[in-house]
């Protein structure tokens, strides 16, 4: 009785045995013969990137910008925006290219219309969507350039680096990684990058001439062209009926000006950026969060 | 009212929402005096917007050329009144929201122009059809597409029925009706000119059941000009058809279904099946334009609504401030609750009455709380009301709710781009939800390139 047992046991491993190792010889010449070739570099660049998947490389998720940046030359490595520096300088490496990274970039909001400073022109009840709003009549927001506040820019950014407040979108220079991606939702356009290290900022787009747009907000630019006047580096300039400010030319001028821009405006609409940490003179932000 | 049965009708979905046509419809259509300033819009017709040709300051004499298209589909737009031009700026418009426009101030020492009537059996088939684009002439139902476009077939299209839409299927508008029983002549005379134009005999009106008074009238004109042209050696069929009150029957394809029982392919044009559709208004433009040399300039437009104080059909100037619409009619009630310039399935709500009348204006609306629904939307239940009413037998449901859920790329298989709009899902939805501006969205991000290949 027992030795049966035995040589039942005996014979079950000694079969299992067997057909384990015809099995794994098979798979073993199957994965030589059958082998998929690899390129390891697309591999290591795609262990270097965050996958994120947010695309804002222009190309379909991680995975296309490792196969773009390590096939083609003409690809940049520095387009993975999340990754920052860190990534673009081991994708240069791995892909032995030339590293082309502009400095930190962070989005920014042209529009000063938080807590009731611009008036709404109609009570919007359908889609809650900033993009469906602009439908109806151009959205309940009186000024035609200004935030819809719908959160549009909330729903699309992958980091969760904006936050409505008061019906206003305020980003965190923590999170936000300058993608892109908001600019290109808005439909105001009223989002844009400006470079982390920017000494001061213009908080509207409005392209309405003063007389209108000062009816329906009380922070409007009134085109007064105080700033352009001020400013001792000639880095404020009215281009495309906006305001703008050359950001190079600005802190290339440095400190000295003691930002005369943001005394002189008299709508204060033109502000210290906040995200810049090493300006010293900081005027509170006047958004009560 | 006659047996809905026997009538004529698209097959699939429709809605009937009330009519309330009563308030307009037995009020004969009025002159209204010309206001102080009119902002014409310059980009009033589907295609690329008329560059001025006037200057600030510069005269202008009624029916003077002010815009002219230098490139691309258009039409020339004229000053509707003689005057000084203020301003070239811009101005509202119900759907672009800020667009181009010229302002005339009117002069109060002008002559009125005089229109004296010529035979329009005189000119040639392509001397008419000048004249219809020479008039600024688009469709004035609501899409705005050059007429003569619309006029010069494809050589191997084989064109054999004119239809004139005289549905007015939309609530409230009455301004077709109007002038189809005050100037049914005229409207008649307007499609001869269309039949000559394309070269064809048949010419058939559909006009809905519950404006019998204009289904008489037109048919008795019909009637005496068959004859006149009888009697000039000509033989032209026109004829009036009875058709059943269904919204949306005036939507080109289901008029088209409704007359003839032809189906127009998806993402096809009537053309395709031998058909071309003219509006009311826009047949009596082309007989101002053939036999009086008048531009398109005036629009009868229907003001209705029971927020309004005194409702109207007025035959105002193209460029009248809403405003002054407004002030001439005794002002606004004060539980106005909403301005839609446009009938209340397809027009668009406004929250400025600083806005000018566009061509294609048909009427507008000013509704107090009863005549709207307000309350906010919720999700879909899943009922499949829209799908049972709408007339093109697509989802709305569907597209609805993949837009909510960003997905509005992915809306071709529910048909988001063979929607024309009517807004009978959003009427019926019983969670009242804007199927419409969903489509609308979902248009859009199909309409999209892609950002990357």
């Amino acid at each position: 009785m027992e030795s049966e047992l035995i040589k039942l046991v005996l014979g079950g491993i000694a079969l299992l045995g067997s057909m384990g190792l015809i099995f794994g010889i098979g798979l073993a010449l199957a994965a030589r013969k059958f082998a998929v070739e690899t390129d390891h570099k697309v591999e290591e660049v795609k262990e270097s990137l965050p996958m994120a998947q947010c695309g804002a490389c222009g190309f379909p998720g991680c995975e296309g910008y490792a196969i773009a940046v390590v096939k083609d030359q003409s690809v940049s490595p520095s387009l993975c925006f999340p990754g920052k520096k860190e990534v673009a300088e081991i994708i240069a490496d791995l892909t032995g290219k030339e590293l082309d990274f502009k400095e930190g970039m962070v989005a920014n909001v042209k529009c000063s219309c938080i807590g009731g400073n611009v008036k709404r022109k109609s009570n919007y009840t359908g889609f809650t969507s900033c993009l469906a709003a602009e439908l109806a009549f151009g959205g309940p927001s009186a000024c035609r350039f200004g935030c819809t506040g719908l959160g549009d820019c909330e729903a699309s950014c992958p980091f969760d680096a904006i936050i409505m407040v008061d019906d206003f979108p305020l980003i965190s220079p923590e999170l936000c990684v300058g993608c892109g991606i908001c600019v290109e939702v808005c439909p105001k356009n009223i989002m844009e990058l400006t470079p982390i290290d920017a000494r001061v900022l213009i908080q509207c787009s409005t392209k309405e001439i003063a007389n209108k747009s000062k009816k329906v907000c009380g922070m409007s630019c009134t085109y007064c062209k105080k700033c352009v006047k001020e400013c001792p580096a000639g880095a404020i300039t009215i281009e495309a009926d906006l305001m703008q400010i050359d950001h190079e030319k600005c802190v290339a001028y440095g400190p000295d000006c003691n930002e005369i821009c943001i005394e002189c405006c008299p709508r204060d609409i033109v502000l210290v950026n906040p995200y810049n940490k090493n300006i010293t003179k900081r005027v509170e932000f006047k958004i009560a969060v | 009212m006659m047996n809905s049965a026997a009538l004529l009708t698209f097959p699939k979905g429709g809605v009937h929402p009330p009519e309330s046509k009563e308030l307009t419809s037995g009020i004969p259509i009025e002159e209204m005096p010309v206001p102080a300033n009119l902002e014409i819009i310059l980009g009033q017709h589907i295609g690329v917007p008329c560059e001025p040709l006037v200057k600030k300051h510069s005269k202008v004499q009624e029916g003077e050329l002010i815009g002219q298209v230098s490139r691309g589909l258009g039409v020339p737009i004229h000053a509707p009144i003689s005057g000084t031009v203020a301003n070239i700026g811009d101005s509202y418009h119900p759907f672009r929201v800020s667009t181009p426009s010229v302002t005339i101030r009117s002069s109060t020492d002008s002559e009125p122009v005089c229109y004296t009537p010529v035979d329009w059996n005189a000119f040639s088939r392509e001397e008419l059809k000048d004249k219809v684009r020479a008039a600024g002439i688009i469709g004035a139902g609501g899409a705005g597409f050059p007429t003569h476009v619309k006029l010069s077939p494809p050589p191997d299209a084989r064109i054999d029925t004119l239809i004139l839409n005289g549905a007015e299927c939309e609530p409230y508008l009455t301004a077709d009706h109007r002038i189809m029983v005050e100037h049914a002549e005229e409207v008649i005379i307007g499609a001869q000119v269309i039949l000559k134009i394309l070269g064809i005999k048949r010419c058939l009106i559909g006009i809905e059941a519950n404006k019998p008074d204009a289904i008489a009238t037109m048919t008795d004109a019909a009637r005496k000009q068959s004859r006149d042209a009888a009697n000039r050696g000509e033989q032209v069929e026109i004829a009036v058809k009875t058709l059943q009150v269904k919204y949306p029957q005036g939507s080109e394809k289901q008029l088209i279904q409704s007359l003839t029982g032809r189906k127009v392919p998806g993402f096809g044009l009537p053309l395709a099946i031998g058909v071309v559709v003219q509006n009311i208004t826009t047949a009596r433009a082309i007989y101002e334009a053939a036999v009086l040399n008048k531009p398109f300039i005036e629009k009868v437009v229907t003001i209705s609504g029971r927020g309004i104080k005194r409702p109207a059909n007025l035959n105002v100037k193209v460029g009248t401030l809403v405003s002054d619409i407004v002030n001439y009619l005794g002002g606004t009630t004060e539980d106005l609750k909403k301005v839609v310039l446009g009938g209340p399935m397809m027009g668009f709500a406004v929250s400025t009455l600083d806005i000018p009348i566009l061509k294609t204006t048909s009427s507008i609306l000013f509704l107090t709380k009863d005549e709207i629904d307000i309350r906010p939307h919720s999700n879909c239940i899943r009922c499949g009301w829209c799908v049972e009413v709408c007339p093109m037998g697509l989802q709305p449901c569907e597209i609805g709710m993949y837009v909510e859920a960003g997905k509005g790329k992915d809306t071709r298989q529910f048909g988001a781009l063979e929607c024309f709009e009517c807004g009978s899902c959003a009427y019926v939805c019983p969670a009242k939800r804007p199927l419409v501006q969903f489509v609308r969205l979902a248009k859009m991000e199909l309409n999209k390139k892609p950002l990357v290949v």
